[in-house]
């Protein structure tokens, strides 16, 4: 694998800005890339999401964990602009980008993965790659016709192209068709093509899902190269090895609220935590359990 | 039987006019629905518009023609921002909804006898509103060969229709490779994950249905020059499932497939009814089994049945590659 797992100093520099902070749901950061603030989302009577403030550390890897039905994926999308908030606003960068539709979103360097793997089935790989590319001229209806104007970009996006499909081991599937990977190689594409948009913050909705054991270790491995490229990383997982292993920083989610948050071996023992998985008082609720 | 006849009558179908104008709304619709996913199920819309554009503003507003051909793009342009603007934030379904309605409310009106000293109600307009087209025509005799038989008129649309039809073709060729085609081939795959990735896929599949849109009005163009007339019920559901056989016939997403799906699908239906009118005539077949007079619906059947086996056994149509069309099962 090339270089940027071999030294963790960004992991060092993330782990030293988090170190002080005491772990309470809403506590501040010292460097937040994101910053909500009584975010909102109802379907109906269901409160799916009603987080009172967040911050997320830049530089840093955090895992958003909570049992199903938690809101974390509803959280997801309505950061990145995929569903509308009722109420509340948040900041990427300091910039308010509450109600901006996804796509610009993602142009702003906020780029985020599906958890059922949205691959462009009838794309080859190599195309997958290509489209995530930004500020291509030939995207332009107005140029699209004259290739002249757009083949040195696009010369370019390529060679970046198969550079990530190198790294990700998937160079040799450069023109087949995505529909033709398997579960995990389609995760792996997903996460590659998410890189040519060169975000800040990535956005990995359940990327261990249906991938074998093998294949994990390897996407454990780029996920932390994603912080050692200066990149934020922003997950949502189930599989509490990984979650152990590889973040930073947990927030806990149970029935739409933050309920703890902190680093992952203080935040793994919090009782409130153990309770939203376990359900230990199923017939209070976890304000009460907490106070 | 006289097969030298069936022969030129098949091969003129298979390069005339009609040919020509389902090419035409096919390659739209390949714009629409082979790269972009969109179901436009009102092409038939876009013709309409493209033939009572010209047909109107030359005959009842004294229009010169090439005006009345523009105004005809720019009306077609209108029509897909009308149709897309309230739909294409919606589920693909909610097009084909509108877009059939849309091409019904279009032909309803263009019928209609509010609108008759304009639009000529169900009779529709008949003149010569493409004669600025015709003085143009370098033939003086038309083509008189064993395999091709076309009038002077004829052979004068048959070449500037093909013509209009490679440049078309070359433009679409260009569009589909390009990373503007390769946008809306992705979206056709999965809009959220276009989305997600920082295209704003309203704009593109607005673009897509505009093009198609205008291909379409084109196709209207030829349809009403050829004929020196438009009638209202010309321009029905029936036109646009047409022009979806010829491009599933060829392929859908291949360039060339509305071309050949064209050819084929009017070379059939001509052969087949030439056969069976020759058939019937001579005495191959009994009066009692098919009358003369029936022809014309059976070799629809025919050629309905012959459809059916080309989707049992080659769903993917002439240039498609199976395997990629069973890679949709996946998704």
């Amino acid at each position: 694998m090339p270089a940027p797992s071999q030294d963790n100093s960004r992991r060092d520099i993330a782990l030293a800005a988090l170190a002080g902070i005491s772990p309470t749901p809403g506590v501040s950061k010292p460097d937040p890339i994101i910053v909500a603030d009584n975010v909102v989302r109802k379907f109906g009577g269901l409160t799916a999401v009603n987080v009172g403030h967040l911050e997320i550390q830049r530089g840093a890897i955090t895992a958003l964990i909570g049992p199903n039905g938690a809101g974390k994926t509803t959280f997801f999308n309505l950061l990145t602009g995929f569903d509308q908030v009722d109420e509340g606003s948040w900041t990427f960068n300091g910039i308010k980008i509450s109600g901006t539709p996804p796509h610009k979103v993602a142009r702003m360097g906020m780029v985020r993965t599906f958890q059922l793997t949205k691959a462009l089935y009838r794309l080859t790989v190599i195309d997958n790659m290509l489209l995530a590319a930004t500020k291509q001229k030939g995207e332009s209806i107005l140029r699209a016709a004259l290739p002249f104007l757009w083949n040195a970009q696009e010369k370019a996006a390529t060679a970046r192209s198969e550079e990530l499909l190198t790294r990700f081991k998937l160079i040799d599937k450069r023109d087949d068709f995505a529909a033709a990977l398997s579960g995990g190689q389609r995760k792996l594409l997903e996460m590659a093509r998410a890189l040519m948009v060169e975000p800040e913050l990535v956005m990995l909705d359940e990327p261990m899902a249906g991938v074998n054991p093998a294949l994990k270790q390897s996407l454990l491995g780029h996920i932390k190269d994603l912080r050692e490229d200066g990149m934020t990383v922003l997950f949502v997982e189930h599989d509490m090895d990984m979650v152990r292993d590889i973040s930073d920083w947990v927030i806990v989610m149970a029935q739409g609220e933050i309920v703890a948050e902190g680093p992952p071996n203080v935040v793994m023992r919090d009782k409130a935590v153990i309770d939203a998985y376990l359900g230990a008082h199923h017939d209070s609720t976890l304000e009460q359990d907490r106070g | 039987m006289d097969f030298i006849f069936i022969a030129q009558q098949s091969f003129s179908a298979a390069l005339g006019v009609n040919t020509i104008i389902f090419a035409l709304a096919a390659i739209g619709l390949n714009m629409h629905f082979g790269y972009t996913g969109l179901l436009n199920f009102g092409q038939a819309g876009f013709l309409a518009v493209g033939a009572y554009s010209v047909a109107t503003l030359v005959v009842s507003f004294n229009f010169p023609l090439w005006a009345a051909l523009l105004i005809g793009i720019l009306n077609s342009i209108i029509l897909a921002l009308l149709l897309g603007l309230p739909t294409l934030r919606l589920r693909a379904d909610y097009l084909a909804i509108v877009t059939i309605a849309a091409a019904e409310i279009i032909r309803q009106i263009a019928r209609s006898a509010t609108f008759n000293e304009y639009l000529g109600g169900s009779d529709g307009i008949t003149g010569k509103f493409g004669k600025d087209f015709f003085d143009l025509n370098p033939f003086k005799d038309g083509l008189n060969t064993p395999l091709l038989r076309y009038t002077a008129n004829d052979l004068w649309v048959v070449v500037t229709g093909w013509a209009l039809v490679i440049v078309v073709l070359f433009v679409m060729w260009l569009l589909v490779r390009s990373p503007w085609g390769r946008v809306l081939k992705a979206i056709r795959e999965d809009e959220e994950a276009v989305r997600s990735l920082g295209k704003n896929v309203y704009l593109y599949k607005m673009q897509s249905l505009i093009i198609g849109g205008i291909f379409g009005s084109f196709a209207g163009f030829v349809y009403a020059l050829s004929r020196q007339s438009v009638q209202p019920d010309n321009y029905g559901t029936a036109l646009t499932f047409f022009a979806y056989t010829v491009l599933i016939l060829g392929g859908a997403a291949r360039v060339f497939a509305p071309i050949a799906g064209s050819v084929i699908f009017w070379f059939l239906l001509v052969f087949i009814e030439q056969m069976l009118r020759q058939a019937v005539s001579a005495g191959y077949i009994p009066e009692w089994l098919i009358g003369v007079n029936q022809v014309g619906q059976i070799r629809f059947m025919l050629v309905g049945l012959g459809l059916m086996m080309l989707m049992i056994f080659r769903p993917q149509g002439i240039f498609g590659d199976r395997k990629e069309l069973a890679l949709d099962a996946r998704a």
